[in-house]
């Protein structure tokens, strides 16, 4: 079945079965394979994007429900916080393999967008859907702190 | 590959466009690579890559392997390997420095750290770094990336290799201005000419120094530590400005043309079998092309598959609901009575009584007798598994009866020996080609994946990529082995440790290799039991007998993590009994400054493969990094009401770590950890930045598991399947800071990704004992019983 997805600003017609999540029509028909699987049960955050300008779990995410919507993935993220947060994430040196840190920068980007000056708390509670095995929570905590700071 | 054109994956798409099919040859070639300035990093977007490499016919790691021959026998013979340097530097007319990385990426940033150590010696500009990953092969020299060994192996290997190509430049330089090597030096990218200030650029001289013979050692010469530019250096990562594009290439991102995607029901218990398969719903699902069965899996279990029966279809999601809907009676095999829970009763049954002797100090048994006081512990860990953020995965593709695969793994080259065995062809026939890998901790060590793909492949005719599902991840892994431990301590009239006893039990890894196996072997007991650095007159190690039922496999730092789990926490229920203050009376035990050699009292000891007389076990080094980290941490100081610090040390993979947590338990017995500070003495380290960012995550690893991890098994089956049922550490439950510090050393360079993590469990329950009274001897923390809160049990009291 044919389906339009709106990804990055740009229409994506694709031929996938309407309860496919939006992660694999991503990774496998789309070959954006930036947003990551991790447990298609919603419950690491790899696989983080924008719908409509809220944080959404691509892997539980049926296309069916996507259309006409505003969808953002790692590769076309933009905007003032998206800038801090990618350069604290470089002056920090945060990630380890890597793997899930276009989710993390997904959810640290929102959480910046409704909180400028985050607490320690707002960090927990804005970050605590996405899993590092790598350990790089302190990390990423100091840089959305420095993101915040340098956004003014 | 640049964020403004992101793969599109139009492959299967008649209309590609040029960037798309670029990047697939890219891709199917074995590149997956990064640069060090923004600059470099443009010249690496795909369609540069193409026009310098691909029309060429040549990657930097293609063009290293053919000039092999020109190498002298002096420069081949070291402990990583090959140290000629065509091996692994290109550099280019455009001053390009192409940096070939033999050993795999997971996140310990080893392609800067190589890079870090080429360059430096090279004495080329940082900025002009362009690296690439090689793709397993004998000629790279050792490419296991496993057992903290990348920089201790390959230190001094990659030192000469980049002063030989900088010998090399010089020569060229000489011979074209006709003067003495001698008054020619490489510096930053060029060799100048002292006398008269004449200068050519490395790239100018390419041409002629790829001409100049191999240079043999003597003519070669290292830079001192004090000229060192990148070595010892808080060098940013070359891989995190892609990553934070999503760019870079996972084993789970792998795309070729015409491929499918294959997930696999695996038997649900070990040397389980397919009795019999109805996969008529699976087939009426909308993209799902077939299904293929797989051998059952003999004993012993090795690297090969597990047998089962993998679905094809035209995108992972058909497949995951095809696999759903497959009906299949399995046979359970000789493992279908393995139980966690009785399992757990026997294990902790066999170490109450005497076990087989491993290591004789003394008369322990008499100093038992004869103490003022004694006191003993039972000490239990559950399987754990890895739990990589990316699931295995790997695409493999058929020509003729060759077979390429491309995937995540720790070991290339052994995946591709596994993949040629399991296939029954020559290994000559496999190409093993390596992407990135989302977290490795030693489950990608293992090549079964390989194996897998390239069996599926075979069957379909068609490029296949055998995604893992988390949940696949979870119950098929090579599991972190189940431990029990029973020590006894004998206390002198003044509270000195004057007897140790440590009994120590546990399906050994080497059942994975050799069926029926069921005794520690000294590969398992070297990791904690037997190196015990303690000044005890009287001390005895013991091994109990446990057999495996499931795969049992190493996970970052392996047996070291229960070992130190008892010994550690052990050291301070002593200092408990003594009346003493924990730091004091570790101190105490771990004496006076001497090197200690296990070797002398009855055990075997291999030192993790380094020579003991350039790595011994120091006690002044145990005591160092265990001052260290008190000193950081402010150990003394006075705590908040339900606060409480908790230290341990522990050596692994020859290197030191002395860890101190704090926990803060409120009265509901809710724990959160305010801080960590970490110690480590790895030796010489290459990326100071990147050696605190180990310890950061090592130490995680470490809280994780002994808070929250515990994998069990019912009719040998694993009950867990995926998070959260399989919990592991979240932000909200992390440190809320950590210090590291990182000893200065001039000692030759140590392990630095398992170390550590063996003390951060030990210090974690020491923690809660001194916040709390309550001694945690069953990980994780929170198992079923407590249900995340702390509280006195009768137990406890």
């Amino acid at each position: 079945m044919s389906i339009t997805l709106k990804i990055n600003g740009k229409e994506h017609t694709v031929d996938a079965s309407p309860d496919t999540p939006l992660l694999w029509v991503l990774r496998d028909h789309l070959g954006m394979t930036g947003t990551k699987f991790g447990c298609g049960v919603a419950q690491c955050g790899a696989c983080t994007v924008h719908v409509d300008g809220k944080t959404r779990r691509a892997c539980v995410a049926p296309i069916a429900g996507l259309t006409g919507k505003e969808i953002v993935t790692i590769e076309g993220l933009e905007g003032a916080e998206a800038d801090a947060v990618r350069e604290a994430w470089k002056e920090i040196d945060v990630p380890q393999c890597g793997y899930c840190q276009a989710g993390q920068i997904m959810s640290a980007v929102k959480l910046l967008e409704k909180k400028r000056d985050p607490t320690d708390e707002d960090i927990d509670l804005g970050m605590s859907g996405n899993i590092c095995r790598c350990g790089t929570y302190m990390r990423i905590r100091e840089a959305i702190k420095k993101a915040a700071g340098d956004l003014g | 590959m640049s964020h403004e054109q992101p793969l599109v994956g139009q492959e299967l798409d008649p209309g590609l466009t040029r960037q798309a099919s670029d990047l697939i040859l890219n891709l199917s070639h074995g590149i997956n690579r990064a640069t060090a300035s923004r600059r470099g990093f443009l010249k690496g977007s795909s369609a540069f890559v193409l026009g310098l490499f691909l029309l060429s016919g040549k990657t930097a790691q293609a063009a290293g392997a053919e000039n092999l021959t020109a190498a002298v026998p002096d420069l081949k013979s070291f402990q990583g390997g090959d140290a000629t340097p065509h091996l692994f530097i290109q550099i280019q007319p455009d001053e390009t420095i192409q940096i070939v990385c033999h050993l795999s990426e997971m996140g310990q940033q080893i392609w800067t750290a190589v890079a870090q150590v080429l360059i430096d010696e090279l004495d080329a500009p940082w900025e002009n770094v362009q690296i690439e990953q090689a793709e397993g092969h004998p000629r790279y020299g050792n490419q296991n990336t496993d057992g903290s060994r990348s920089i201790r192996y390959n230190f001094d290997r990659l030192r000469w290799m980049g002063a030989a190509m900088r010998a090399m430049l010089e020569e060229a330089a000489a011979q074209t201005w006709k003067v003495p090597r001698k008054e020619c030096k490489g510096t930053l990218g060029q060799v100048i000419h002292t006398p008269s200030g004449k200068k050519l650029s490395y790239g100018a001289l390419a041409a002629k120094a790829r001409e100049m013979t191999v240079p043999a050692k003597k003519e070669i010469t290292l830079k001192k530590r004090e000229e060192w530019r990148q070595i010892n250096k808080p060098v940013k990562s070359l891989t995190t400005p892609l990553i934070i594009r999503g760019e870079g290439e996972f084993g789970q991102d792998t795309r070729q043309e015409g491929m499918v995607y294959a997930v696999i029901a695996r038997p649900p218990q070990l040397f389980g079998k397919v009795k019999s398969l109805d996969d008529k719903r699976a087939l009426e699902i909308p993209g799902v092309m077939r299904t293929v069965k797989l051998p059952a899996l003999e004993p012993p279990a090795g690297f090969k598959p597990l047998g089962g029966v993998a679905v094809i279809a035209k995108d992972t999601w058909a497949a995951i609901k095809g696999r759903e809907a497959l009906e299949i009676t399995w046979e359970d095999g000789p493992n279908a009575g393995y139980d966690s829970e009785a399992f757990e009763k026997k294990l902790m049954a066999e170490v109450q009584k005497p076990g087989t002797e491993r290591l004789k100090r003394g008369d322990v048994a008499a100093a038992l007798d004869a103490a003022a006081k004694t006191i003993e512990a039972d000490y239990y860990m559950p399987h754990l598994a890895h739990s990589a953020m990316e699931p295995p995965a790997v695409t493999a593709r058929w020509e003729g009866d060759k077979v390429i695969c491309r995937g995540c793994t720790q070991s290339p080259q052994s995946a591709r020996r596994n993949v040629a065995s399991v296939c029954g062809i020559p290994e000559d026939n496999v190409t093993l080609e390596v992407t990135w890998l989302g977290g490795g901790f030693g489950r990608k060590s293992k090549g079964d994946h390989f194996a897998e793909a390239a069996l599926v492949a075979r069957e379909v005719g068609a490029p296949v990529k055998v995604v893992w599902t988390r949940e696949d991840a979870t119950q098929h892994s090579y599991y972190h082995t189940v431990s029990a431990q029973h020590l006894e301590g004998g206390l002198d009239d003044k509270g000195k440790c004057v007897a140790f006893l440590h009994r120590t039990a546990f399906p050994t890894i080497a059942a994975t290799f050799s069926y029926g196996q069921d005794e520690p072997r000294w590969g398992d007991l070297r990791q904690g039991a037997t190196d015990t650095p303690f000044a005890v007159p009287n001390m005895q190690v013991e091994s109990g007998k446990a057999e495996a039922h499931v795969r049992i496999g190493w996970m970052r730092s392996v047996a070291n993590i229960y070992h130190a789990f008892a010994v550690q926490s052990f050291a301070s229920e002593l200092a408990h009994a003594a009346g003493r203050d924990p730091l004091e009376y570790l101190l105490e035990l771990i004496g006076s400054p001497r090197l200690i050699d296990p070797n002398k009292e009855g055990a075997e000891y291999d030192n993790y493969g380094s020579p003991m007389e350039d790595y011994p076990i120091d006690t002044a080094r145990h005591a160092g990094v265990v001052k260290e980290a008190a000193r950081l941490a402010g150990w003394g100081r006075e705590l908040p009401e339900g606060h409480g610090l908790g230290i341990a040390v522990h050596r692994s993979f020859v290197s030191y770590v002395a860890t101190v947590v704090e926990v803060a338990v409120d009265k509901d017995g809710k724990l959160t950890i305010p801080g960590v500070w970490s110690a480590i003495d790895a030796g010489t380290v290459v990326n100071t930045n990147h050696v605190e960012a180990q310890v950061e995550g090592g130490t995680i690893f470490g809280l994780s598991n002994a808070l929250y991890g515990e994998i069990t098994a019912k009719d040998g089956a694993i009950v867990q399947s995926n998070f959260p049922d399989w919990r592991v550490m979240r932000m909200n439950e992390a440190p809320r800071k950590m210090e590291v510090s990182i000893i200065p050393s001039t000692a030759p360079p140590g392990g630095v990704g398992e170390p550590p993590t063996p003390p951060a469990a030990p210090a974690l329950t020491n923690a809660i004992f001194a916040a709390t009274g309550i001694r945690i001897r069953r990980l994780p923390v929170f198992d079923a019983s407590r249900r995340d809160r702390l509280i006195k049990t009768e137990q406890d009291r």
